[in-house]
């Protein structure tokens, strides 16, 4: 069983090997020549005015909230769908039926989302 | 098959199927910009080799022998560490996708595919969301304003794409009734390819990855007339070249998934029942899966061409108010199609 993974733990190190060769030859291969105005921040040939560690639009976190919450979802319907031809021959279409309500469920909750204005970017 | 030689035929897949991939992505680049060239009535590269064929090597050896900057702004271990993020995900995902059918050599079984897990899609779905973390901490660990921006948007667009991604999957997962790559194609025999039964999964499937991998029309993480670079402004050299190779890999994997998932991964339809020799059908299986891909990444470019760019606001309304109501009627769609006609 465990040695179907052992495939999986060599590309894993090989790709993490290779990563780290590409991004550190240029340290080796390249001059290092450093000055001041060449390190710092490119703002189209202006001076760089004030820091990029502020506030973030609440948008782009409310996002990222709406994906948890769906996103789980898939994997509520993965396993059931891997098992759908299976459970359908034995049990018929009661399978099918409480998917479709869990799903109208997941529909609710989207509808609430797209009424509130959930969806809109201005 | 004994414990070496596991470790040797894997070995042997990972180089083959690894330097394949390389030079694909080189000459993706260079045929990128000479399809590019065709589209707009121009040459495109042609001083390089013949017909510019040797410009992809001109390029990565101009790009290695460049100075390596960090700002002074930046977040040096996350800066360095982003880059790395995207090749790791470009060089992994590709293990469990199978590009032929089992052969056997000297008396052993090979399966042509690196790691024949059963829980393949898992695995992809798992290490490709992990490529948002290697743009948002680019865009986030720069300090330049134009990065932050593309960091952030990027992470919203992909995460929003993922969902209706997701549940695309899950069309195919109903068909193949198992999470392993190789399962999903045998189930795909004949004219049964995903494509064709689901063509609503398909199409939310394709225009998920598209978003996924960044490319046009969904782009805006580096939209060059609005935030310069986008989250790879402040990289240069080979940190660049690694988010660029990475970009061209996805690319290379997304076709490979689309053809896996949906275009019936290696097979031809009804090739068995010809009666040519086992030999000549599996080169012939072989070829036509990297035939496909090659079409798909051939489409890759060609929408690039097509297609304006999606304002920011018409990115999110389509993924989240259009694909992924489509995909869940896809699910709705495909369960009905197995309970009616049994498939």
């Amino acid at each position: 069983m465990i040695e179907q993974y052992i495939p999986v733990f060599l590309v894993i190190a090989f790709a993490i090997v290779f990563a780290v060769l590409v991004v550190f030859s240029s340290k080796l291969l390249g001059p290092q020549r450093p000055t001041p105005e060449k390190l710092s921040t490119y703002e189209s040939g202006m001076k760089p005015v004030g820091s990029t560690h502020e506030r973030v639009s609440v948008k782009y976190y409310l996002v990222a909230m709406l994906f948890i919450i769906f996103d789980l979802e898939v994997i509520f319907v993965y396993p059931w769908a891997v098992k759908f031809r299976i459970l359908y021959n034995e049990i018929g279409t009661s399978v099918f039926v409480s998917m479709l309500i869990f799903l109208i469920v997941l529909e609710l909750g989207y509808l609430y989302v797209y009424k509130k204005g959930g969806f809109k970017w201005e | 098959m004994s414990l070496l030689q596991l470790i040797g035929i894997t070995a042997v897949k990972i180089l083959i199927i690894f330097t394949m991939m390389m030079l694909t992505v080189s000459y993706l680049v260079y045929f990128e910009r000479k399809i590019s060239a065709w589209a707009q009535n121009r040459l495109g590269p042609n001083r390089v080799g013949w017909y510019g064929l040797l410009q992809p090597f001109a390029d990565v050896f101009k790009l290695a022998l460049k100075e390596d900057i960090v700002p002074t702004n930046a977040n040096k271990p996350i800066h360095t560490l982003a880059p790395v993020i995207a090749l790791f995900v470009a060089f992994t995902t590709y293990a469990v996708i199978p590009f032929g059918p089992d052969i056997s050599l000297f008396g052993i079984t090979i399966p042509l595919v690196v790691a024949d897990v059963n829980i393949g899609i898992l695995y992809v779905l798992a290490l490709s969301s992990l490529g948002v973390y290697a743009i948002t901490l680019a865009g986030w660990s720069s300090g330049s304003k134009y990065s932050l921006l593309g960091g952030i948007r990027s992470s919203a667009q992909m995460i929003s794409y993922e969902v209706s991604m997701g549940f695309s999957v899950a069309g195919v997962l109903l068909f193949a009734g198992s999470l392993r790559p190789a399962a999903i194609v045998l189930s795909q025999h004949g004219w049964m390819w995903n494509a064709l039964l689901q063509p609503i999964g398909f199409i939310t499937f394709v225009v998920s990855a598209f978003a996924e991998t960044n490319r046009l029309p969904f782009d805006l993480p580096e939209a060059e007339p609005e935030l310069v670079g986008g989250f790879h402004t402040e990289y240069s050299s080979m940190k660049f070249a690694g988010f660029f190779l990475a970009e061209y890999a996805n690319m290379i994997i997304a076709s490979a998934l689309i053809v896996t998932l949906y275009l019936g991964g290696w097979q031809v339809p009804y090739i068995e029942s010809i009666g040519l020799p086992a030999g000549l059908v599996i080169a012939i299986q072989i070829i036509s899966f990297f035939a496909k891909i090659a079409f798909l990444l051939f489409f890759f470019i060609w929408v690039r061409w097509s297609i304006p760019r999606f304002r920011y606001d018409q990115l999110m309304s389509l993924g989240w108010k259009v694909m992924f109501p489509l995909s869940l009627i896809n699910i709705v769609w495909v369960a009905g199609l197995i309970m009616i006609f049994r498939l």
